[in-house]
């Protein structure tokens, strides 16, 4: 228990009566990099939003660094980039320092302004994500794999252990994906945090992720990457309640 | 000129309430267009024309209620509008911009029966409406000044938190900050800046003091910081210029000075499509 970040104990939500999630149960291990698997409609964004405690919690419980999410108040160490983040407004004139500043704003706290060395965090989280010349540019102006780094990067500064990514390759161009990924891995083995990635297609990540965890409304699996590899298409049909061979992205 | 225009105490008046609101418009300006919520200033200067009539009202029923400024009554309708908003965006979370037109016909139906009520006004809501450099007193100034003081320092205490929450409310949620208290402080700031800039540019115009120079701003700058900068310059240039050339050519400061803002912004447009094409034939 003392080794898992997260720790998710028979979760169960609903939107009004429609059941969404239905007993989950999942533990995310210190260092590890997780793919949250699972179709459009399954679930998937629900569970990160009650584990970032953006929906309220009615049924099971949650432990973050082994705090329970309704008290947990360290936000700080743990980094989210949403879905939203590629569709946000990107007319919204902020120059990518500005855009991971505000990963530090929760930490700095209210009434108090940054100082010299967090700017200098900031620039560190721009290094790593590899936009030092994008700078001063305005976060509209980049494409949708660098706006994403930028994302990352914002994620990143406030030196989180935990880095969640809900769905970050939408939207951006296949040649930064790759790029993309690789950074990722390297958040994850050098600089140890651990990852969740949460996506409708396994495909790209077989190779990166240390563990699988295939939702959709329950948990149908939760494994290493070999066990997952080792699933016969009997079981990920059970998984996506249809007979499968090739990835399905048309379900509601 | 410059002497000669400075002489009245009126338009000495007129020329400090103008910039001070040629720097608070477009300071929250930049907040408000970012959010793609524009159209606020325009439900709350209409309802707090309304304050202004039922002060106006009032005033005609009890001689007493005279001394008082009828923009404070003005200021606390918009305050209350401002919160209503807040709450009609809360009941209509999939139609958020329905607040806006509802406050908006609200507004104007209540400056309408009001105005109905005192069998019409002088020519002081024509003042209201429209803007006016000589209906600026000192009470208008210290008000005015009490207004910039506070919100420039709220600004600078929650910019931060403003600027979170203007660009991805999840985010600013995830950083533990509190969202609500911030959304509702930032509005009671917009009503008492509408409320502060209605009496040199009216209340019909007043969203246009604080969306066109963003607008122009918006087009030219780098960062957020930027924006604000350039915002409040263009701001500034549109508000002394068009209370200058409305007194020499005896015209309605809020239009002058809209217009002067609708010039800024075809120039800023203009330039920028002029620059984008040079800059295209040069690499070709």
């Amino acid at each position: 228990m003392e080794s898992s970040v997260v720790s998710i104990n028979n979760v169960t939500f609903s939107y009004q009566e429609r059941p969404v999630l239905e007993k989950i149960n999942l533990d995310v291990p210190e260092g590890s990099f997780l793919a949250l698997l699972g179709p459009n409609g399954s679930g998937k964004s629900t569970l990160i939003k009650l584990l970032l405690g953006l929906l309220p919690l009615h049924q099971g419980s949650i432990h973050l660094f082994g705090e329970n999410v309704k008290k947990f108040r360290a936000w700080h160490r743990i980094g989210y980039v949403s879905q939203k983040a590629n569709s946000f407004n990107s007319g919204f004139p902020a120059t990518v320092f500005e855009v991971v500043s505000m990963g530090l704003f929760g930490k700095i706290g209210m009434f108090r302004f940054m100082k010299k060395s967090h700017k200098q965090r900031v620039m560190q989280a721009i290094q790593t994500v590899g936009l030092d010349e994008y700078t001063n540019q305005n976060i509209g102006e980049l494409s949708g794999g660098q706006q994403q780094r930028a994302f990352i990067a914002r994620a990143l500064v406030s030196d989180p252990k935990l880095l969640i990514l809900d769905e970050p390759t939408v939207g951006v161009d296949a040649s930064s994906v790759d790029d993309f990924y690789e950074l990722l891995k390297r958040l994850n083995r050098e600089h140890g945090i651990t990852l969740v990635l949460v996506t409708h297609d396994m495909g790209p990540v077989t190779d990166l992720v240390t563990h699988v965890a295939c939702l959709n409304k329950r948990l149908h699996f939760h494994g290493d990457t070999h066990e997952y590899e080792n699933m016969d298409n009997r079981e990920l049909s059970s998984f996506y309640g249809h007979p499968v061979h090739a990835m399905d992205h048309q379900h509601d | 000129m410059i002497a000669d225009f400075l002489q009245y105490d009126f338009i000495r008046n007129a020329a400090f309430v103008g910039l001070m609101i040629g720097f608070l418009a477009p300071l929250l300006g930049v907040f408000i267009v970012v959010r793609r919520q524009a159209l606020i200033a325009d439900a709350l200067s209409h309802i707090t024309l309304a304050g202004i009539a039922a002060s106006l009202l009032i005033s005609k029923q009890i001689g007493a209620f005279k001394m008082l400024n009828p923009v404070y009554l003005g200021m606390a309708f918009s305050v209350t509008g401002s919160v209503l908003i807040e709450r009609l965006r809360k009941e209509y979370k999939h139609y958020q911009e329905l607040a806006i037109p509802i406050i908006l016909s609200v507004g104007i139906g209540l400056s309408v029966v009001f105005i109905s009520l005192a069998n019409g006004f002088n020519t002081d809501l024509f003042n209201y409406l429209f803007g006016s450099i000589i209906a600026v007193d000192s009470s208008d100034v210290w008000m005015v000044l009490s207004i910039l003081v506070v919100v420039t320092i709220a600004i600078v205490l929650f910019y931060k938190e403003l600027f979170l929450l203007s660009f991805d409310e999840d985010q600013a949620q995830v950083a533990g900050i509190r969202s609500r208290f911030i959304q509702f402080l930032f509005m009671v700031m917009v009503a008492l800046v509408i409320a502060a800039s209605m009496r040199i540019v009216g209340i019909l115009l007043v969203s246009s003091l604080i969306t066109l120079p963003v607008a122009a701003s918006i087009r030219i700058a780098k960062g957020f910081k930027q924006t604000i900068w350039i915002a409040i310059l263009f701001g500034e240039t549109a508000v002394i210029t068009g209370l200058f050339t409305a007194y020499y050519f005896d015209l309605a400061p809020g239009g002058t000075i809209v217009l002067l803002s609708a010039l800024i912004l075809i120039i800023v447009i203009t330039w920028k499509k002029y620059r984008y094409a040079f800059q295209r034939s040069k690499e070709a």
